[in-house]
């Protein structure tokens, strides 16, 4: 059975200027875990939106579990959770008291929700914060508290919008181990993510979207056997760069993209670590010593340039932290050159 | 009765933010005594009004109304936080009742206002305020003036749902409810001020809502009200319109804007 279906959403904002979702379409199999994959813009918090009915569609439809999230809104309510982009408990009260308050306002007894506030907080590993303000937890505390929040009813169907955006390496892997812990729970679970391994990490199918509009959908094997695996990185001297990408481009087999401002060259093999060898005794047999090197897993970007031959729209969107500085004009200038160099491997 | 269950918890939230970081109750409260202090003790001495007892009868009233007023400022940045940090968005994915929060939150303000009230109340009586005209008057002039601020703390919640961010929000309800209560007959006599803000301060919701506390507190002298007038004649009458109008534009206003919140 599907858990949740939207078909053919359509969302626009400031009076139609910004289409958020242009006829975007996806579904969940329950018991199943789908991540919805995209850069920053790409549509994916405005989905959960109308699927967590905060926001209604401009045209198309969608249900939850069954019931329809247009008309029957309440009724959702009381079988999802929702966790959002922002840790979105209350900062001034305590870990306890905001678990305790959001069980009342789900309709459980004061003991019922007292109980239950103990045992999630047990569960994500706060009990020893539980009597602190949320101002002094770390990120990674404040999302495990505000996910708690959101299954304090044993939800039936869990939204969780970008779960680990902006946390560190540590934050991020304590997060996967509780969501992996709910998985196996049997939730089902939609998830957005810019990040191509979280999805590879906790999902079972994968959508891509990109300008409000799945552009890809699969398992993560699928998308990555798309992708071509692992991506080779080389940066040399500007007097080398031309003799490097032709040795790049004969061992991998594929195109070598330059990277002109980084003097970085890459490409994608499928042979990992031997090609990696390879390149490198190529390069000294040359005489040519690498001041950089390395195999650099699919990205976000490897995927966006793979599935529709554009760099991700927000070139930072894989930086937590940056909020997409760069213009548009820097990036399409990136895109042609990396076109050139391409066009120059392929003549030598 | 769920929805007023669920406004009853988030009043309890409100209550237990007081508690976790109990500043914020102590300097609601010690800023309007320390109004009433400079008031009496700077002003008091150079106004003559003419009244027994002084200028603190008078002024009393004022600091009162101007307080309950002044609280619309918290009630809007107080919104504006939750709508940013994304908590509303948290409140309405519940199921609850779409006009819990907000009417939870009006109801905790009330209650800050019994609060500070009292402890103003107290602090005019150490400094000689004795209004005169049995406790049945002056508890009416008290609900009164819970009634008013009530309404005014639905402007704030439109204001707070209405804005981008808490500190703007803040400094926007001050710019309102300063000369609000200031071009008023709080604080001194309108028959000194231009002819225009006279006629202001004379229909200005402050200026019934002073001169009907004054009337409970069981004063003669309306300070400054030019006699004929509608509101000067009947301020209690006009006090209660001016709430209603209040109530009947930003209730509905405010639920509806909730109910749409980050729609943009």
């Amino acid at each position: 059975m599907k858990s949740i279906i939207a078909h053919n959403l359509v969302k626009t904002y400031r009076n139609g200027e910004v289409k958020a979702l242009d006829g975007l379409s996806l579904d969940v199999e329950e018991g199943t875990v789908l991540s919805v994959l995209g850069p920053n813009g790409a549509g994916k918090t405005t989905v959960v939106r109308i699927l967590t009915t905060l926001l209604t569609p401009d045209s198309g439809s969608a249900s939850v579990a069954g019931i329809d999230v247009i008309k029957n809104p309440e009724k959702v309510r009381e079988i999802i959770g929702l966790s959002g982009q922002y840790a979105a408990v209350d900062e001034t009260l305590t870990g306890w008291d905001n678990l305790v308050m959001f069980g009342r306002l789900y309709h459980l007894g004061k003991k019922a929700s007292m109980a239950r506030a103990e045992e999630l907080l047990e569960r994500f590993s706060l009990s020893e914060s539980a009597r602190r303000p949320i101002k002094t937890y770390s990120g990674g505390m404040r999302r495990r508290l505000d996910l708690a929040a959101s299954l304090i009813v044993q939800p039936k169907v869990l939204f969780l919008d970008e779960p680990t955006t902006g946390l560190d390496p540590r934050g991020r892997q304590e997060m996967w181990g509780v969501i992996e812990e709910l998985v196996k729970g049997g939730v089902t679970l939609l998830l957005t993510t810019q990040y191509l391994d979280e999805a590879d990490q906790l999902a079972d199918d994968i959508v891509v979207i990109d300008h409000g509009k799945v552009i890809a959908r699969g398992t993560s094997d699928a998308l990555k056997r798309q992708v071509g695996g692992e991506r080779l990185e080389i940066v040399v001297d500007q007097a080398h760069i031309s003799q490097t990408l032709e040795i790049v481009g004969r061992v991998s087999g594929a195109h070598a993209s330059l990277d002109e401002g980084l003097r970085r060259i890459s490409a994608p093999v499928t042979t990992g670590s031997t090609a990696l060898v390879e390149v490198l005794r190529s390069l000294d047999e040359a005489g040519i010593h690498p001041l950089d090197v390395g195999l650099k897993r699919p990205s976000l970007d490897d995927v966006f340039m793979s599935l529709t031959g554009h760099v991700a729209e927000d070139d930072t969107a894989l930086e937590p932290s940056g909020k997409g500085k760069r213009g548009k004009k820097e990036k399409k200038g990136r895109k042609e050159k990396k076109v050139k160099a391409n066009k120059k491997g392929n003549r030598s | 009765m769920n929805a007023l269950k669920d406004a009853l918890i988030i009043t309890k939230r409100q209550l237990l933010q007081l508690a976790r970081v109990p500043e914020v109750l102590i300097f609601s409260t010690i800023q309007p005594v320390m109004f009433v202090l400079l008031f009496r003790y700077v002003f008091g001495g150079s106004i003559n009004t003419g009244q027994p007892g002084g200028y603190v009868q008078l002024l009393m009233p004022g600091i009162f109304v101007q307080t309950t007023a002044f609280t619309l400022a918290a009630t809007a940045s107080g919104l504006a936080e939750d709508m940013t940090k994304g908590l509303i968005d948290r409140f309405r994915s519940l199921p609850i009742s779409r006009s819990a929060l907000v009417f939870g939150r009006t109801l905790g303000d009330g209650l800050l206002n019994i609060v500070v009230l009292f402890v103003m109340g107290v602090a005019g009586y150490i400094v000689g305020w004795r209004p005169t005209s049995g406790i049945l008057k002056i508890s009416l002039a008290f609900i009164f003036l819970l009634a008013f601020g009530y309404a005014l703390s639905w402007v704030g919640i439109f204001a707070g749902l209405s804005a981008r961010d808490a500190r703007v929000v803040q400094n926007m309800s001050f710019l309102i409810t300063f000369p609000l209560t200031f071009l008023s007959n709080a604080f001194a006599p309108t028959t000194g001020m231009p002819r225009a803000l006279q006629y202001f301060a004379e229909w200005n919701p402050v200026s019934t809502m002073v001169a009907a506390c004054r009337e409970l507190f069981g004063l003669k002298n309306q300070f400054g009200a030019t006699a004929g007038s509608f509101p000067s004649e009947h301020p209690l009458t006009m006090s209660l319109i001016y709430m209603v109008i209040i109530l009947l534009i930003f209730v509905p206003l405010s639920v509806r804007k909730y109910n749409n919140a980050n729609k943009k």
